[in-house]
């Protein structure tokens, strides 16, 4: 078991004991542009990721506001 | 992380104000933010008629619930677009700005651009050869157009859009990087109704972050169009967006000093040379304020898009909706 980050379908690995920050950095995303949601809840990213753990990544930026 | 308020566990935290918040301090600290700044900018008041323009994505829908939330007088305007990017882009933003107004007993009026108009906005690009290519740049103006339009016709005093400050500094990075001077001195969180036929233009989240924006959604249970327009990707304001984020990463509160500094900046006169606004005619045709003499560039761009498409020329006199 690790932990599983899904951001736009696509799912990473990430370490086990890490901050999120960290491991969303790892995957080459910029922490400011990613929300992370666990078990439906947000949470920040100092979170230290546990095994098991699934983490959904939402990009926050979009293009088409009106 | 613990919230400033309460100490239970935090939803979010905001680096860039020093402050983690839990969900349900969250959801009272962002609209009292957006009513301070309705309040400092002179936006509008609990008398206003507002029409939200509302596109289905955290912004718009996020601005509707929060100026429902504070008691304004809000009613949403979806534009159906007619873009299918491969999932129904604009059918599945009608559907979840329908399903907003639904749950929440608002009011949606619901232009589709296709059955006014007679084209899509991707086929209008293409027949009237504007954009080099895509469409954005005659979206833009028929949104423009078909906002103010619907907000005289329905008799609404106030247009309020879901810009956020991300879509503002990367509006302003772009023209500062072009010295666009006679962009930089309307960009503004209030447009006044200088002229007739104009409606006043407000944007209410102009100094909440878009990550902020995407929270609120989240923690408030909104359901967003999650992807983005298929024609806004790779696009100039979305690189200026990533680029501004890593200035955020590296010193928190950089987007937010970059447009605080601008309106003060603007306020003390740095672009007070740009200030003669051209002078305002009506279209002849469909009497919307154009700085053209004879017919403003919307008719004009549908004049050819019907010519080829072999419409009847005269486009509607009113948004039928509106119409009496």
């Amino acid at each position: 078991m690790s932990v599983k980050l899904v951001y736009r379908g696509k799912e990473h690995e990430a370490v086990p004991g890490s901050t999120l920050r960290d491991a969303v950095r790892k995957i080459g995303l910029q922490p400011e542009t990613v929300l992370a949601v666990v078990e439906g809840k947000l949470v920040t990213d100092d979170t230290i990721l546990r095994e098991g753990m699934q983490v959904k990544l939402v990009a926050v930026i979009s293009g088409g506001a009106q | 992380m613990k919230c400033r308020k309460c100490g239970e566990t935090a939803v979010i935290n905001m680096r860039q104000h020093k402050l983690a918040l839990c969900g349900e301090h969250y959801l009272e600290w962002l609209p009292e933010q957006v009513q301070r700044f309705i309040e400092k900018y002179e936006m509008f008041t609990h008398d206003d008629k507002i029409l939200v323009a509302v596109s289905g994505g955290k912004d718009s829908l996020g601005l509707w619930d929060i100026l429902t939330r504070l008691g304004y007088h809000a009613d949403g305007l979806y534009i159906g677009l007619g873009i299918d990017g491969g999932f129904g882009y604009s059918d599945q933003s009608h559907v979840l700005a329908e399903q907003f107004a639904k749950a929440n007993g608002l009011t949606l009026h619901a232009i589709e651009v296709e059955a006014t108009y007679g084209a899509t906005i991707p086929e209008l690009a293409v027949i009237s050869n504007r954009g080099h290519g895509k469409p954005c740049s005659v979206c833009g103006l028929s949104k423009r157009y078909i906002m103010n339009r619907a907000a005289h016709d329905g008799g609404y005093n106030v247009l309020a859009t879901g810009h956020n400050l991300d879509d503002e500094v990367a509006v302003l990075m772009q023209n500062t990087l072009n010295w666009a001077g006679g962009y930089l001195v309307r960009q503004a969180p209030v447009l006044p109704a200088s002229r007739p036929g104009l409606a006043r233009k407000v944007k209410p989240l102009c100094r909440i972050y878009e990550r902020e924006m995407a929270a609120y959604a989240i923690v408030r249970g909104i359901e967003y169009i999650y992807d983005e327009c298929p024609h806004a990707i790779g696009s100039t304001t979305i690189g200026h967006k990533e680029i501004l984020n890593q200035m955020e990463e590296k010193r928190p509160g950089a987007k937010l000093q970059f447009y605080l500094s601008f309106l003060q900046a603007k306020e003390q006169g740095l672009f007070a040379l740009q200030l003669s606004e051209p002078e305002l005619h009506a279209c002849e045709r469909c009497g919307q304020p154009t700085s053209a003499p004879g017919e403003c560039s919307f008719c004009r761009m549908w004049d050819k898009v019907r010519t080829v498409k072999g419409l009847p020329e005269r486009l509607p006199a009113a948004i039928n909706q509106f119409a009496d």
